[in-house]
């Protein structure tokens, strides 16, 4: 009996890709995207009204007969519900979303006079651009449709209770987790059927796909909501969620969990450059033990028609449309358009990356989202400013260069207050002293430097 | 001045401002909402406007700013927008909904929630973030035992319990039927949002029955609505829009069950039974035309 593991929105991941770009707003230098997560999902939610199309896109790299997901959804699916999406969009989507590292070269502080740390104001954007066949009836499962859809095998499952439904998935080669049938039962009695979805090894032969291909499913609903709890029941330790959402209106949150923004905008060292990785990695372990409780983070919030810096291009019209945005075309002027302050080619898509590390003891509920009305643009941004290195001589000089050690010292305890990480280790990266403290200065001696 | 002291300290409304006060510091500071001081201030220039405004027309003797500054900080710490026009709007809609919709003397909603409605219903850039206070134990610690200190000053606390209590029994009910871990109800009623409702939105005095046995239908009917809103029609915000539209009812609940018309200062104590009462120290909308209270 072939053995297929249950991945209940949550999908294998495994790298940092450091790509280059240049950005009005300091020089863009790296990007933390999602490969960094081991095991995480990646789900993209296109929602107006109560129109809803869901991506699951994964990156399991197993033998695909052991692959199968198990999703509840709220209503019945046709065929034509369904689709097989291009992954390259969601790492487009990935890339322009992940939190960024930007860069700042200081001037030559004899020829800028009036210098002054720059603030972080944000300038004009730069954009370019089926063999299931275990006496269902007798179960009380229904198998209420059967559809081949590109690589997948797909069935349309209702159930009359939770047994009936975990044996007819075991026996037809589902390895369901213990503890996952009162879940089950939840969703049963909430009406909700399940989709199921497994791989068919010709179909996959045929389209010469060395790898799996993001679902897509598009449904009538007014529960936003993603069901996350069939994704704890065999968890190992805690998931990675992440969870894009695009809508019209703006900014997406959770009603049911606290939804936190990342700490952003922060100086830190330069030599971070080179691991940019593990501090993301760090600095988003450390906030999350901080906040202690469950607690949704948002990585990016931005109005899809342009970005600054950028760490990949907004989505193409096309790209958007694939991934199911449904009113791109619609007329404007019939719902109330939002001031925009991107260039043209406007768009009336708002995207929210959310982060979640989620396990059954903190999030005992699934995810349910709302809509709000805030445009207000926000993205995980770090800034190294590379010190000036210049030989010139003038007053403005030796002010500078004798405000350096306590700029570093400020940006060592940045780092280590976001990541956690050692102070002193910080210091010896950056090959700097510790300051004196300014106490055991005398106070003259700090009235003029 | 011990007499002024003591008199003070009657009024719960003075205890649910400072209680509001703790609260925004705290969701400003510690758990950093995004409370914008332009939205904040403007919905509460709005409504201390509204009331001052009304209360000239309506030619009450004075001016009294405390009903106005509680939903002006209860719209502080709930309300959630973009736009100071939305924000002008909910002040507005707050003290206007307790002046002109009012039954027997009663007005009818409680102005923020009516306010939070309203601004739902009208605009495209409101919202609550129902999600904001998180599932902290401290701050439903906290706000449960300051809670508890205004509804004991305000002798209400039947409401709140009533209501913590109903909507226990159906929710843990749910999670049993459903084959639910607790946890999943527990961390809804841990919600910060829940306990702020429980215990500073629904025990106001002024727009709950005046009898104990109508307060606790009241309590009931609104936590099998939110319920009903939530689960059923999947909308957020279910327990404001609840209480909206249960409000309704409190005069139904009146005719049924008579009680005490509720004044906010019980000094000196006079109460008088039938829905009717005399003006009362601290109690100024006592003196609207035909009416028991504004405030």
């Amino acid at each position: 009996m072939l053995r297929k593991a249950i991945w209940a929105v949550c999908f294998l991941v495994a790298a940092l890709r450091v790509d280059g770009a240049a950005a009005f707003c300091g020089f863009y230098v790296a990007k933390a995207d999602t490969k960094l997560f081991n095991e995480s999902s990646q789900v993209v939610l296109i929602r107006d009204g109560d129109r809803t199309v869901l991506t699951m896109a994964n990156d399991f790299q197993g033998d695909p007969l052991e692959f199968a997901v198990v999703v509840p959804v709220p209503t019945f699916i046709e065929r034509e519900q369904i689709h097989v999406g291009d992954k390259a969009v969601i790492d487009h989507l990935d890339a322009y979303t992940a939190p960024r590292l930007v860069e700042y070269f200081d001037e030559d502080p004899c020829i800028d006079r009036y210098y002054l740390e720059r603030s972080m104001a944000l300038k004009s954007p730069d954009v370019d651009g089926v063999v299931m066949n275990a006496l269902p009836a007798a179960l009380g499962v229904t198998i209420e449709a059967s559809y081949t859809v590109g690589e997948y095998d797909i069935l349309i499952l209702s159930a009359k209770e939770s047994s009936g439904l975990e044996t007819w998935l075991r026996q037809n080669g589902y390895r369901i987790p213990d503890g996952a049938a009162s879940v089950l039962g939840s969703y049963i009695k909430q009406e909700m059927r399940f989709f199921v979805a497994k791989v068919n090894l010709e179909e996959q032969a045929k389209a010469g796909f060395t790898y799996l291909r993001p679902l897509q499913v598009a449904y009538e609903t007014p529960r936003f909501m993603l069901p996350i709890r069939l994704g704890t029941v065999n968890a190992k330790g805690p998931q990675e969620l992440f969870v894009y959402t695009l809508t019209r209106k703006g900014r997406v949150e959770t009603t049911n969990y606290r939804t936190v923004k990342l700490p952003t905008g922060m100086d830190i060292p330069v030599y971070v450059k080179g691991e940019f990785g593990d501090f993301y990695k760090s600095m988003f372990d450390t906030q999350t033990d901080k906040e202690g409780g469950p607690v949704v983070f948002v990585e990016y919030a931005w109005d899809m028609n342009w970005c600054d810096p950028c760490a990949a291009d907004p989505l193409s019209h096309d790209e958007l449309a694939g991934l199911g945005v449904f009113w791109l075309d619609d007329p404007p002027g019939g719902d109330p358009q939002p001031l925009r302050r991107g260039p043209s080619n406007a768009r009336d898509v708002f995207v929210t990356r959310l982060h979640v590390r989620y396990d059954a003891e903190r999030f005992p509920d699934d995810l349910v989202f709302q809509e709000t009305g805030d445009r207000t643009n926000f993205q995980g941004r770090y800034v190294l400013r590379h010190s000036w290195q210049g030989d010139s001589t003038c007053q403005q000089a030796d002010v500078y260069r004798k405000s350096l050690p306590a700029r570093w010292e400020k940006q060592a305890q940045s780092l280590a207050s976001l990541t956690g990480w050692d102070i002193n280790m910080i210091r010896s990266k950056m090959k700097f002293e510790a300051p004196e403290p300014a106490a055991d200065k005398k106070w003259w001696e700090r009235l003029w430097n | 001045m011990g007499v002024q002291i003591s008199e003070a300290l009657r009024d719960p409304r003075h205890f649910q401002i400072a209680v509001l006060v703790l609260l925004l510091a705290h969701g400003a500071v510690g758990l950093d909402f995004e409370i914008r001081p332009v939205i904040a201030l403007g919905a509460a220039f709005s409504a201390l406007a509204s009331q001052l405004v009304f209360a000239r027309l309506w030619k009450l003797p004075s001016f009294d700013p405390r009903s106005a500054l509680i939903s002006a900080l209860s719209l502080g710490l709930l309300l959630r927008t973009t736009s100071l026009s939305t924000a002008l709007l909910a002040g507005f809609l707050a003290i206007a909904s307790k002046f002109l919709l009012r039954f027997r003397g009663k007005h009818c909603f409680n102005p923020t929630a009516f306010a939070l409605v309203g601004v739902l219903l009208f605009t495209d850039d409101a919202w609550v973030s129902a999600g904001q206070w998180g599932a902290a134990p401290l701050l439903g610690l906290a706000v449960a035992g300051f809670g508890s200190l205004v509804l004991w000053r305000a002798r209400r606390s039947d409401v709140t319990w009533a209501f913590i209590g109903s909507y226990a029994v159906l929710l843990f009910g749910r999670a049993l039927w459903l084959g639910d871990p607790l946890a999943i109800p527990l961390h809804a009623m841990k919600s910060g949002a829940f306990l702020i409702f429980a215990f500073l939105m629904i025990s106001d005095p002024r727009t709950t029955p005046d009898s104990r046995a109508g307060r606790i239908a009241f309590a009931a009917l609104v936590a099998a609505g939110a319920l009903f809103i939530r689960f059923e029609l999947y909308h957020t915000n279910a327990l404001i829009w609840s209480l909206v539209i249960c409000a309704p009812l409190v005069p139904l609940l009146d005719l049924l069950f008579q009680g005490d018309r509720y004044a906010w200062s019980d000094f000196p104590r006079k109460h008088h039974h039938g829905g009717r009462i005399n003006a009362e120290k601290g109690d100024l909308g006592s003196l609207l035309p035909g009416c028991g209270a504004a405030g």
